[in-house]
């Protein structure tokens, strides 16, 4: 069993829903990325995803846009990245890391390459937003050849047919974006969430995240309530970009806690 | 012969093309390229298009026998094809009208657009105002400062100049925000690419539309010379205009296609627009795969242009494919190259061509004197150079 699959049923057993975090690597400084990771998951993540810093983040809002520019003025790139994550896994070695990125940083590696270093790096799952499944069969493969799930992503506007296409291909869990837009837009509406992940259990047993639009911890909660993880990602972009040096894990550490908190409720 | 038939049905030319974007705009594109499919052969809808080119774009374009300036130059005859004549002064009208007639049929009321020099902005904002379309044109904050009277054109046509802040602030950015906005509000507006890039249908579309330049010329050279040409030269950002030239002549045997590239401060400055020629790697942006100029992390770096429009880092993934089956050859052409041509053009025929146009002109200027008299080179002059007076006073130390 993956350690991704292994977090989902252990708190299933529990009745509790997972909690995942998004940092981009090398924000704010890449000397504070292994830091980050390990305080998130003292604070409460079940899971994390770390961003893979690129220039042209086009499914990304202001927020995780600027975090990219900042990791990237320290060229934080896919190599430093995969180095962070096994330097993260000498402590910890069951908290799931998904890579969640663009298609070219990894072809730009190769992508042989890329799945045997993200193996050896430790590395959980893959969320590469530019593939879709029908663009990324080899790469999938290779994936799953190393012992990787695929991510992928379900959007509002995913008709049935394509529901179909991708809950086949996907592993590990399904990334249902909450709302038409980039990351961090406008407020999600929890009812229409709520029947679309309804509508994608019946055709997959695979665990289902949302995310892309959970702002605070009241909707952190109401999202738990419907699905079996939420994922903040500009949110939790914001606090560090609002930390200095010297309040940016306790200021993670709190807002985790609060997160935390409201999906534990 | 077997006929050239490309793209597949998801838009791969080869290795190259495609659809990467993330599932939010899955949907849309399969929408589209749906529509597109309904109505690329459609009689009604191809008659509304041509109707349109011809009262309100005011084609054919003409093609003009450049006698003053091959004589200079000595060597080949060169033909020069007048795009820069069209209604708003380059060839990037013919697609926005295509696309605007879709949208319309889509009964979409918001189009969007990315712009660089402001040209593929300015026939968008031209057309929405006619079609009676919202528009909101997205262009580098970089750009805006640079292009400031197209700027100020597409406002005076009705159109939201949205000047964009992130990344290099230039036309890449541009194209980053615009599919952004297309993302968040996919339900009521259509995005009007201006060049032969992006995902699937959009680099096949934006070539139907433009291939109306290559269809003209063929049979404009049979009237006026009774043969066709030896050689078609365009230049190559996205490669909108040269895709339009060069597809209708892809399966007529021993007439060369070269597209010509931005060389910059020269290639081997790495200050550049050239991809193609300079050998950059294969990779993914902006929803398709092709050469893409790019570092070792796989991020994509700044160009270098004098000319706005060939500002980008890719290309269109059909030149891509092009080149690698060797139909069509790329070259490219430096700043000082492109404009000592611009000058020659301006002083011997009494034409300001678009410094983009300059560089397709310049290698022009390099190829005729390499051969004979009798043989002819057609020239895509993709646009007049009106826009660009601020760029080249400012070159010449002259304030206007």
């Amino acid at each position: 069993m993956s350690r991704i699959q292994t977090v989902f049923s252990s708190l299933k057993a529990n009745n509790k829903k997972a909690l995942i975090p998004y940092i981009t690597a090398g924000d704010p400084h890449p000397k504070h990325t292994v830091s980050i990771l390990h305080t998130l998951v003292a604070s409460g993540a079940d899971m994390i995803e770390l961003g893979i810093p690129f220039s042209d983040p086009m499914a990304d809002g202001p927020v995780i846009q600027r975090a990219s520019e900042r990791a990237l003025k320290h060229k934080v790139g896919l190599k430093i990245v995969l180095e962070m994550v096994q330097e993260f896994r000498q402590k910890d070695t069951k908290t799931p890391i998904i890579l969640m990125g663009y298609a070219n940083p990894i072809e730009a590696m190769g992508m042989e390459k890329f799945t045997q270093a993200a193996k050896a790096a430790g590395v959980d799952g893959v969320l590469t937003v530019d593939y879709p499944p029908e663009e990324c069969k080899d790469f999938i493969a290779g994936l799953q050849v190393n012992g990787m799930d695929s991510i992928f992503l379900l959007s509002p506007t995913s008709d049935a047919a394509r529901v179909d296409l991708i809950v086949n291909q996907a592993s590990g869990f399904l990334y249902y974006v909450s709302l038409k837009g980039v990351t961090g837009a406008a407020n999600l509406d929890i009812d229409e969430v709520k029947a679309r992940v309804a509508g994608i259990r019946t055709k997959t047993d695979l665990p289902i995240g949302v995310g892309f639009g959970v702002k605070d911890a009241a909707t952190a909660k109401k999202v738990a309530a419907i699905a079996d993880a939420v994922v903040v990602g500009s949110r939790m972009v914001v606090a560090i970009e609002q930390s200095n040096e010297d309040n940016l894990l306790s200021n993670i550490s709190q807002l985790m806690q609060e997160l935390r908190t409201a999906i534990d409720a | 012969m077997q006929m050239y038939d490309m793209p597949d049905e998801r838009g791969h030319f080869g290795q190259f093309g495609g659809t990467f974007v993330a599932e939010t705009l899955v949907e849309a594109l399969e929408k589209l390229r749906l529509m597109y499919e309904k109505y690329r052969h459609d009689p009604e809808f191809l008659a509304e298009f041509a109707y349109d080119l011809k009262h309100f774009v005011g084609r054919p374009s003409p093609i003009y026998f450049a006698e003053r300036w091959t004589n200079k130059v000595g060597g080949a005859q060169i033909y020069l094809k007048r795009e820069d004549l069209n209604h708003t002064g380059a060839h990037k009208i013919n697609n926005t009208i295509g696309q605007a007639l879709l949208a319309k049929r889509m009964g979409k009321p918001r189009v969007i657009a990315e712009t660089g020099a402001g040209q593929h902005g300015v026939a968008t904002a031209t057309i929405a105002a006619r079609l009676g379309l919202e528009c909101v044109v997205y262009m580098g904050s970089e750009d805006v400062k640079r292009q400031a009277p197209n700027v100020f054109r597409m406002k005076l046509l009705g159109a939201t100049v949205v000047p964009v802040e992130s990344g290099s602030k230039t036309l890449k950015d541009a194209l980053n925000e615009a599919m952004r906005d297309w993302v968040t509000n996919v339900s009521n507006t259509f995005y009007i690419i201006g060049t032969v890039a992006g995902p699937h249908p959009y680099p096949m579309m934006v070539r139907d539309f433009q291939s109306v330049i290559g269809t003209e010329a063929k049979q404009q050279m049979m009237e006026m010379i009774g043969r066709q040409p030896d050689a078609i030269i365009a230049c190559v950002g996205g490669g909108s205009n040269a895709m339009g030239i060069f597809y209708p002549y892809i399966d007529v045997p021993n007439v060369r296609l070269i597209g010509v590239e931005a060389a910059g401060h020269g290639l081997e400055t790495g200050m550049h627009a050239a991809p193609l020629t300079a050998n950059s790697p294969v990779g993914v942006l902006h929803g398709n795969r092709t050469y893409l100029m790019q570092d070792a992390d796989g991020n994509i770096i700044e160009t270098h242009s004098i000319s706005a429009g060939l500002d980008y880092p890719g290309v269109g993934p059909e030149h891509a494919w092009l080149k690698d089956i060797k139909r069509a050859e790329y070259v490219a052409i430096t700043d000082d190259e492109a404009m000592a041509a611009f000058h020659n053009l301006c002083r011997t025929e009494g034409i300001i061509p678009a410094l983009e146009s300059s560089h397709a002109l310049a290698h022009a200027e390099k190829m005729a004197k390499t051969m004979r008299k009798d043989e002819i080179i057609l020239v895509n002059l993709s646009g007049r150079g009106d826009k660009d007076i601020n760029t080249v006073a400012k070159l010449s130390n002259i304030t206007l």
